[in-house]
């Protein structure tokens, strides 16, 4: 029993330890803004990296689950004889929650991943020490630059979700099934608010992408420098970043759009 | 890592196509087009019962949409919906005797103000009153006044 209430509040300790690990490294990096808006070039590198390459992967799934979400709305619509509100539901269920969510999911995986792998394998083998040595500072030329990239890309890939998949829709709704073209777009453009819902969706993708950024920046710097160590904080940036995105998404619609 | 410039090339597509998408996501999918703030000015108008009425519901005249509902409140001393609406300066020549009236869009659809436009020569100015109102028909009420004007007939 002792044992176990020891194992406990050892646990707990660990784990409020990384906590304050973990902030202190975001402020770190946070402060490391201007010297790195002073060389824009690392920012661009990273820029390609991050956003870049994870382009097709968010556009093509963008489509898909557009295209789901038209024949699917559809279907249930149609029951109704509401088939014109197509165009709204989409657009609403995509520019508020799946837009941002699966984006910020599928960046976690696709960027966040990669990001924890290589910060990991650099302090393996030693590079960041090597440019402590050098009187450089690791977290300035390495982390904030792809923290930065990072809180730049996710809005704009979640924008492109969004917009992909409403055409994805389109395509489906009144190219496959019949629904009225123009009713698809009007009945949207009257229902869905710029200021409520896609001003709403950009800010609930930034917190995603810093909230992502952080968290894969910090397991690959964190990481115990032997190649498991590595794969584990992998997968720690994997678990932890889907946990916090869906976890933050509930508070974010909680505090966005609860008075309608 | 090699400074290509098809990378910055590739960069700048990037950045371009998200502002893309934004612009996209604002001018084809939200009211954004039709949300310039038009000069507009404030009228009030006073309801026994607002219904489901809420805040930038549609304002019309004739059918067409002449403004929008700005703020609904409630008069504690009349015990009155007060509904102030802002209506697009263009439409100025609204006589002081108009009808207000909320109705609903179809049998389920939502909820608006028509205006119905009275024979007086004064046009109604900025802050401006309606005095003549039509309350919201609950459909619950109308159903059950129905039902007992055919039960009373029975007798």
């Amino acid at each position: 029993m002792i044992q176990l209430l020891q194992n406990l509040g050892a646990t707990t300790r660990t784990s409020f330890t990384k906590l304050g690990r973990g902030t202190y490294f975001l402020l770190q990096t946070i402060s490391g803004t201007f010297s790195v808006l002073l060389r824009p070039r690392l920012l661009l590198n990273q820029m390609y990296s991050v956003g870049v390459l994870s382009f097709l992967i968010i556009t093509i799934s963008g489509l898909f689950v557009g295209m789901v979400l038209g024949l699917q709305g559809y279907y249930t619509l149609s029951d109704f004889g509401a088939e014109e509100t197509l165009g709204v539901m989409v657009a609403a269920s995509l520019v508020r929650e799946l837009g941002p969510v699966v984006s910020a999911l599928l960046f976690a995986g696709r960027a966040g991943s990669a990001l924890t792998a290589e910060i990991g394998l650099m302090k393996a083998t030693e590079q960041l020490s090597g440019m402590e040595m050098m009187a450089v500072d690791p977290v300035k030329r390495i982390i904030t630059p792809r923290f930065l990239a990072g809180l730049i890309s996710m809005p704009i890939l979640a924008a492109l979700f969004s917009a992909v998949g409403i055409i994805g829709g389109q395509i489906i709704g009144s190219g496959l099934l019949g629904v009225d073209e123009g009713a698809y777009w009007s009945q949207m453009q009257a229902n869905i608010d710029f200021r409520d819902d896609i001003i709403n969706g950009v800010i609930k993708s930034v917190v995603f992408g810093f909230v992502t950024s952080w968290i894969a920046l910090f397991e690959g710097y964190d990481a115990i420098p032997t190649s498991e160590g590595v794969s584990r904080a992998t997968t720690r940036t994997v678990v932890n970043s889907a946990f916090s995105i869906l976890g933050l998404d509930f508070i974010l619609t909680a505090l966005m759009f609860g008075d309608d | 890592m090699q400074h290509t410039s098809t990378q910055d090339t590739l960069v700048g597509l990037f950045v371009a196509s998200g502002v893309v998408g934004l612009f996209f996501l604002a001018m084809q999918v939200s009211n954004l087009s039709s949300f310039v703030e038009e000069d507009s000015y404030t009228i009030t108008a006073r309801f026994e019962n607002s219904g489901g009425l809420k805040p930038k519901s549609p304002v019309s005249a004739a059918g067409v949409k002449i403004g929008k509902v700005r703020s609904i409140s409630f008069d504690p001393t009349t015990y009155e919906a007060v509904v102030q609406m802002s209506i697009n300066s263009q439409y100025n020549t609204i006589p002081d005797d108009t009808t207000a009236s909320v109705f609903t869009a179809g049998l389920l659809g939502e909820q608006y103000v028509s205006l119905e436009p009275g024979g007086s020569e004064v046009y109604l100015q900025n802050d401006g009153k309606i005095e003549i109102t039509q309350s919201a028909i609950i459909l619950e009420k109308a159903i059950g006044q129905f039902l007992f004007k055919s039960a009373e007939e029975k007798k």
